[in-house]
């Protein structure tokens, strides 16, 4: 029987991580991956924030096949038949070191788990966890088919779903509004023909959300993110929402939809799909997380629900990467004192709240809430969409006055409305 | 526009590698289960669809894209759910 000192469940961000933070420590760790190979199974929108985890693997993304760094920032305001967008560029976005890169998860989980192997730790792949083991309240290891493995201590860093988190106790079955179902396209394009619709130098990126239309007014959106030869495309819609009778379409469907949307078909004109993907996503943040560790285990990435939509920003990957850190620190300090133990271990808590991880999601904490509000993806867009169809409108005869025009559309009702959604939106 | 295809061609551009058992299976009994409808409007990958008398059926589960919405959406008392195999399902090379 095999004795580890850490066995890692997943290679994927939080994962390998933790698993790139412990080489060199003289723990004995074993990463157990169920697809071919790490990132086989991991699916990203999407695009990566450096910044809050740069300090925490110095160097690591000086080489990383990270796609573009992002440069261009869009929203749109999407109604049926028109869309409002707002552009953002600052030179910020374009200085060293770049704040945000798109990425492929395949390829850069695989890169990453190859920077892990050459630092000693042991990554097998083709392997599915099907259990833990447990013995007397803790966790001494886990069940892969007919092999016990054993370990001081075992990180779920098994994804959004987590059934090894279900397994040891440490979360009850979840609840779909918890959660949104990505799907996405990968288009392949010419880098020089992507440089030229999106106004882009070398290998500068663009990201794009849409709001309203592309989710038939339910909650969730669209996004684009240009890779360095194709780009990302898809669309989020929570589960619960997607479920109902009341969306017209199946899921599948939106994406088609979206696809062919006047502003999104020139974009990708002559390019070729080369895989589509879904994943799903936790939405609700701070107040449905699960529990982060237990006698001989902890929980990192997305298998402890963390990760942060707001609005304009939607995160997950950055969480995994240090979360994986934070349980790697917890293990090395555990291991001098050989007590793996509930209290022990709960210095993975602490480390977590003191740093930008569990801080934003307990500062962003009603942001799920407000940004569930209905009206933001139906009425508001229709709103917004139709004072700009009035404002740019030249009629044959003569143009009503600018104000009266707008005012119109901003009736006392619609003002206190507003004015009620907008003291929500003060909580984020 | 890029082309459009359809949702069997979508999932033909994936690398997936076949299993025996499927992974996914809806327990006995539970086939007109009120909770295992939404799940025809919600796999991503079509794998649900609604037969005669109200019944819904997972006719395969090749091409499931392991999301887990189904898991979600219906819950574990309708499916017996499970990923697939190691070394099995699908392949992201994208991701």
């Amino acid at each position: 029987m095999d004795k580890f000192d850490v066995i890692i469940v997943g290679a994927g961000l939080s994962g390998l991580g933790a698993a790139y933070t412990l080489a060199g420590s003289g723990l004995e760790v074993l990463v157990l991956e169920r697809g071919d190979y790490p990132g086989a199974k991991n699916v990203t929108g999407g695009r990566l924030y450096v910044n809050p985890v740069r300090n925490l693997f110095p160097d690591l993304f000086e080489n990383a096949p990270l796609e573009r760094f992002i440069t261009h920032e869009g929203i749109s305001i999407m109604a049926k038949d028109r869309s409002v967008t707002l552009h953002y560029s600052g030179n910020e976005l374009t200085d060293e070191p770049h704040q945000s890169y798109s990425i492929l998860r395949s390829k850069f989980d695989r890169w990453l788990s190859e920077r892990v192997e050459e630092k000693g730790v042991a990554i097998l792949s083709k392997i599915r966890v099907d259990d833990v083991i447990k013995d007397d309240g803790r966790i001494v290891g886990v069940l892969a088919g007919a092999d016990e493995l054993r370990a001081d201590v075992v990180i779920a860093c098994d994804g959004v779903l987590s059934l090894i988190s279900e397994k040891a106790g440490l979360r009850s079955s979840p609840s779909p509004q918890n959660f949104a179902l990505g799907i996405k396209e990968v288009v392949a394009l010419d880098s020089g023909v992507i440089n030229e619709r999106f106004n882009l130098e070398g290998n500068e990126g663009a990201a794009r959300l849409f709001v309203g239309e592309v989710t038939r007014g339910k909650f969730g959106g669209g996004f684009l993110y240009t890779n360095r030869e194709s780009v990302s495309l898809g669309v989020v819609v929570g589960i619960e929402d997607a479920a109902e009778e009341k969306l017209p379409v199946e899921v599948p469907a939106l994406l088609d939809a979206f696809k062919k949307r006047p502003e999104i078909a020139p974009l990708i004109r002559g390019g070729g799909t080369v895989e589509y993907s879904a994943h799903v996503i936790p939405e609700a943040g701070f107040k449905a997380m699960g529990n982060l560790h237990g006698n001989g285990i902890l929980v990192a990435g997305d298998a402890a629900g963390l990760a942060l939509n707001i609005g304009f920003t939607v995160r997950g990957m950055e969480y995994a990467l240090a979360s994986g850190y934070f349980a790697a620190q917890t293990i090395m300090k555990a291991k001098q004192s050989g007590n793996f133990d509930a209290p022990t271990l709960s210095m993975y808590k602490r480390l977590l709240e003191d740093s930008f991880v569990l801080t934003d999601l307990r500062n962003f904490q009603e942001t799920p809430a407000v940004i569930g509000n209905p009206r933001f993806f139906s009425h508001y867009p229709e709103l917004i969409g139709a004072i700009m169809k009035d404002v740019y409108s030249v009629p044959a005869g003569p143009k009503n006055r600018l104000y009266p025009t707008i005012r119109k559309h901003l009736t006392l009702s619609e003002l206190w409305a507003l004015f009620t959604d907008l003291k929500g939106v003060m909580k984020i | 526009m890029s082309e459009m295809l359809d949702l069997k061609a979508k999932l033909g551009l994936n690398v997936f590698k076949p299993a025996g058992e499927p992974h996914i299976k809806i327990k006995q009994g539970m086939e007109k289960d009120l909770r295992l409808k939404p799940a025809v409007r919600v796999c991503p990958a079509g794998l649900y669809s609604k037969i005669e008398n109200g019944e819904v059926a997972l006719a395969t589960v090749d091409g499931c894209l392991e999301c887990g919405t189904c898991r979600l959406i219906c819950g574990t008392e309708i499916l017996d759910w499970n990923y697939p195999p190691g070394g099995t399902g699908v392949q992201y090379r994208f991701g």
